[in-house]
């Protein structure tokens, strides 16, 4: 019989011992692997055009509005349902993107190789808080902003990034988690940061002083534009551990708005997925749970290497925008390492006497234990074009690591 | 007739806690019935029994809440669910102060030095439990019932290849260095120690030493099957051996209901030519061959627990205050009809019931129960007394889903007043055990139905005499003295012994 | 010495695995205990159940 104990050390040990680096800035359809110029990529599972939500098919349509597809609504929605555009999950493409997550050729995308296993990893940048096309807006605006950051936010961040070279982003998030962040819902540490590292580059290279300007208030605007180079590094972390024969442990989940999806190191790229949770959590004004698009979005990617919701013990300041104690934030980190192998050796927490963070979700424990991850979330209103309405925290389903179990038992002939 | 019922998916909560909230649900007005249970095939059962059941029920597993509600009307019902909401959480929010791990495994993580694991889970995943436990190298009390005889014999030969107590199945009593475990009193720590296959005999032995001013070492429940030829009473040598060896320990005390033969001789030879003073009671048994070895005997509860002091401490200087020998029995007497001459004992505590019928045994030709003697003495319905009946109310088929009497007086203040409508019932004897783990006042649930049950006699220009034995220290949170006091002001006879109390219940029937 | 014997020479530290009435006593008594939160293993599925049997 296979070492399940064995592949699961393997693969976790691949976890720890990942070093993600920012080493370029590239246009999708010229970096992401597979990437055509009539393919887009979205969050989570596959799902087809019939199935997708709200914010996903407006996010689609505001992608291929961007892209000159279409020239608008109407055109873009013919177009997604006449089969001739190629809509695959970004994981199949080592990609991955928040909310919608959807990512076309011309977007400008952060390139993350993981230096100790040589792979890679892609993300698109963050356009902001309120009508973004993550969350299914697709608004002039929206197009017009998406416009400035392939024009000018990629090339500047690409110049700079020449000038100061390569970026670890594993150390940037690793001090982030000292500065109150988890890295998923709470970016404010590690957005500036990152800014701080990227200055001198930004200053230094040879663009307009306007669009210099125009970069620093962007990044400095948006709490959550470390978040995107976050997960392309957790992402190319995630990654080095799929594929290991007898593993249990799960190295990727993910949402497309319909779908909560999870794939399991030794049973290589299938998903097992079941109908996506509503999030449980606060809504800004104006809005409620009737508003909510189920559970949406692949910066679950956090949670899934170890931190997010696994490390809110480190970001007691989350609980004003998810709800719910400092102690609960505490709570759910203690009740994540029921369910994981390890405790990381980077990621640390303060407040538990810098304890490494639960790290390497195993399905058996999940199954034993009947704890499911947690997961620090946003929460996308169900219609496209409206944005986020609130934030909270939310499960993957039951059903997703029920099914994985058996798959795994069936595939290892444990009968 | 409204019905509505609520499936919580994966909300788990002990069966004790959920039978608190059932019964306050079903007190509130408009509220016809009020089930809320985890989805165990037992439990649809009784969902089934009461008309509350759909697919979804069906369907859900034991780790789902059922809260499933009969009522009046819809603001009765809303009521209902908002009160099962606010109990519920009110927990989730007590215990939000630290984590509460969900595994044995976590636990051990946060505290690696933990040396038992107190386990009262559902029988069907105790022996589970306790292996793990074993296993982890701690000490187990296992408080479950419902575990098979097969699974007890191999928890207990793991725990005997490792050196470790493993106390029970359906061990409800035990005192390790002075912390009371499950239901135990508040007892002093002293020179004696006990180990007993019987656990309100044990908790009665270990209280009345304590009143007596003396105290106990250690004291180690084994669980009412350990002495069954099957088990080969593995956990009752142990024990032994452990007091033995032990400096705190002077005298031994054994407790058990009769052990199978080659049990009992294993477990003498076990006791014998060693400096410790052993004094041996096994509930009703034949003790020559004990005292062969010279190992002291009792036959009473009482009894042992004044031997025990004795070998410990010397002479009993004075009895200790026992007021119910002032009790003028003739004046009693007088109050009752000619009609009126049996005797009911509705016991909470399994070993005091026996001790009961085998002190009536000794008077009476037949006593009937539940647990009965003999065959013939076997109540044909657990819910139909006959003449002298003594019945165990904590037993099995009392409990099965329902909170247990020593907790929970309801299905026995029920049983009072089914009692009281014969019109050939005297005395009902009643024992009343006071300590950890038990109902937080007895008394209240008692007066109001002694108090109740005397009107109704009285109307009928008739009496019924209450013998309440009451078990416990004078250290017991509940507070034995004003337990005793509120019995008596109700008319109650309080004896402080489970002996006296039967003793006082017959020589009132007794022509 | 046996392990019993050196249990009585210990503190005791419980971990107390169901009812939270136990716990609650317990912790009157300013005794060291640890509660855990039991829940039906494989939240009582019997086919997972058997199949993380095996999977150990």
């Amino acid at each position: 019989m296979v070492d399940i104990e064995r592949a699961n050390q393997e693969a976790v040990e691949r976890f720890l011992n990942s070093q993600p680096v920012l080493v370029g800035v590239g246009r999708a359809l010229d970096v992401i692997p597979g990437m055509t110029p009539k393919t887009i990529l979205h969050a989570g599972p596959p799902v087809s055009w019939e199935r997708m939500s709200g914010p996903l098919r407006g996010a689609i349509i505001g992608a291929l509005i961007y892209e000159g597809l279409a020239k608008d609504e109407q055109e873009a929605i013919e177009l997604a349902s006449s089969g001739e555009i190629t809509f695959d999950s970004c994981h199949h493409h080592n990609a991955v993107g928040p909310m919608a997550g959807v990512t076309s050729p011309s977007m400008p995308v952060f390139i993350v190789e993981n230096k100790t296993y040589s792979n890679k990893a892609y993300c698109n940048m963050n356009e902001g808080l309120g009508k973004a096309l993550r969350f299914g807006a697709y608004g002039e605006d929206v197009i017009k902003r998406l416009k400035w950051m392939e024009q000018v936010l990629g090339p500047a961040i690409k110049d700079a990034l020449e000038i100061v070279g390569e970026i670890d982003v594993k150390n940037l998030q690793v001090q982030a988690l000292m500065m109150g962040d988890e890295c998923h819902n709470r970016n404010r540490a590690g957005t500036s940061l990152f800014l701080r590292q990227i200055a001198p580059g930004l200053v230094k290279s040879s663009l307009p002083k306007e669009d210099i300007a125009k970069v620093f208030e962007f990044i400095n605007g948006n709490d959550h534009f470390f978040l995107n180079l976050s997960m392309a590094a957790c992402k190319a972390t995630a990654d080095s551990a799929k594929g290991i024969k007898g593993s249990t442990i799960v190295y990727t989940m993910a949402r497309n708005g319909t779908d909560f999806g999870i794939r399991v190191s030794g049973l290589g790229e299938r998903w097992f997925t079941a109908p996506a949770e509503k999030v449980r959590g606060l809504y800004f004004p104006g809005f409620g749970p009737e508003d909510a698009n189920p559970d949406i979005g692949d910066s679950v990617i956090s949670e899934t290497i170890g931190i997010g919701g696994f490390a809110m013990a480190a970001a007691p300041a989350i609980v004003q925008f998810v709800g719910g104690t400092v102690k609960d934030a505490i709570n759910y980190t203690q009740s994540m390492y029921e369910i994981t192998i390890a405790e990381n050796n980077a990621y640390r927490i303060p407040y538990l006497d810098f304890r490494g963070t639960p790290t390497g979700i195993d399905i058996r424990k999940v199954i034993e234990t009947a704890i499911l991850p947690i997961i620090n979330t946003g929460i996308a209103h169900k219609n496209p074009g409206v944005g986020q309405v609130g934030a909270g925290l939310v499960n993957p389903p039951m059903k997703c690591f029920e099914d994985a179990l058996i798959a795994f038992a069936e595939e290892y002939n444990i009968e | 007739m409204i019905k509505e019922i609520v499936i919580k998916k994966n909300s788990f909560f002990d069966s004790v806690m959920l039978m608190t909230i059932s019964r306050e649900v079903k007190n509130i007005e408009g509220i016809k019935e009020a089930v809320v249970v985890m989805a165990t095939d037992f439990n649809k059962e009784t969902l089934k029994n009461v008309d509350l059941v759909n697919d979804e029920v069906m369907e859900a597993t034991p780790s789902d809440l059922i809260i499933a509600l009969k009522g009046e009307s819809e603001d009765a019902i809303q009521t209902a669910k908002d009160k099962v909401e606010e109990m519920l959480t009110k927990r989730t929010q007590a215990q939000g102060s630290e984590y509460n791990p969900k595994t044995l495994e976590m636990a051990l993580q946060m505290a690696p030095d933990s040396n038992l694991a107190l386990i009262s889970v559902p029988g069907m995943y105790a022996a589970e439990e306790a292996r793990k436990a074993l296993e982890a190298g701690l000490h187990v009390m296992l408080f479950s019932d419902n575990v098979s005889l097969e699974d007890e014999i191999k928890l207990k030969k793991l725990a005997q290849e490792k050196g470790l107590l493993m106390m029970g199945p359906d061990c409800g009593t035990a005192i390790i260095n002075g912390v009371p475990l499950a239901f135990a009193n508040k007892v002093k720590r002293g020179k004696i120690g006990i180990v007993g296959a019987s656990g309100t005999g044990t908790q009665e032995v270990s209280s009345i030493i304590t009143r007596l001013g003396g105290g106990v070492s250690q004291v180690i429940g084994t669980g009412g099957r350990d002495l069954k030829a099957e088990v080969g009473g593995i956990m009752m040598i142990m024990g032994i051996e452990a007091l033995i060896n032990d400096d705190e320990t002077d005298v031994i005390v054994l407790i058990s209901k009769p052990p199978a033969k080659e049990v009992m001789e294993k477990v003498i030879e076990k006791a014998k030519g060693t400096q410790k003073k052993f004094i041996v009671h096994f509930i009703g048994a034949d003790l020559s061959f004990a005292e062969k070895y010279g190992l002291e005997t009792a036959s009473t509860l009482e009894e042992t627990a004044f031997k025990a002091y004795e070998a410990c401490y010397g002479k009993i200087a004075e009895l200790p205050y026992e007021e119910e020998v002032r009790i003028d029995i003739e004046k009693i007497r007088e109050t009752l009809k000619p009609s009126q001459r049996y005797i009911r004992g509705l016991y909470s505590g399994g070993s005091l019931c026996d001790e009961a019928m085998v002190l009536m045994k000794k008077k009476f030709s037949k006593v009937y129960s539940n647990i009965a003697l003999t065959e013939e003495e076997k109540l044909p319905s657990k819910d139909q007394s006959i003449k002298h009946t003594v019945i165990d109310m904590g037993d099995d088929e009392f409990t099965r889903g329902k909170p247990h009497p020593m907790i929970d007086y309801t299905q026995r203040v029920e049983r009072i007043f089914k009692e009281a409508e014969s019109e050939e019932v005297a005395v009902i004897l009643l024992d009343v055990v006071l300590g950890y783990g038990a109902h937080k006042d007895p008394a209240s649930e008692l007066v109001p139905a002694i108090n109740k049950t005397r009107e109704i006699a009285e109307s009928k220009g008739s009496n019924i005499v209450f013998v309440v034995a009451l078990c416990g220290t004078y250290e017991d949170p509940q507070d034995y003295k004003k337990q005793k006091e509120e019995l008596e002001k109700a008319g109650a006879i309080v004896a402080t012994t489970n002996k006296r109390a039967v003793e006082i219940a017959m020589s009132i029937v007794e022509a | 010495m046996s392990k019993i014997n050196e249990l009585f020479k210990k503190e005791l530290k419980v971990v107390n695995i169901g009812i939270t009435g136990f716990r609650d006593d317990l912790k009157s008594l300013s005794v060291s205990v640890v509660h855990v939160e039991f829940r039906p293993p494989a939240g009582g599925n019997a086919k997972l159940l058997s199949i993380l049997k095996k999977l150990k």
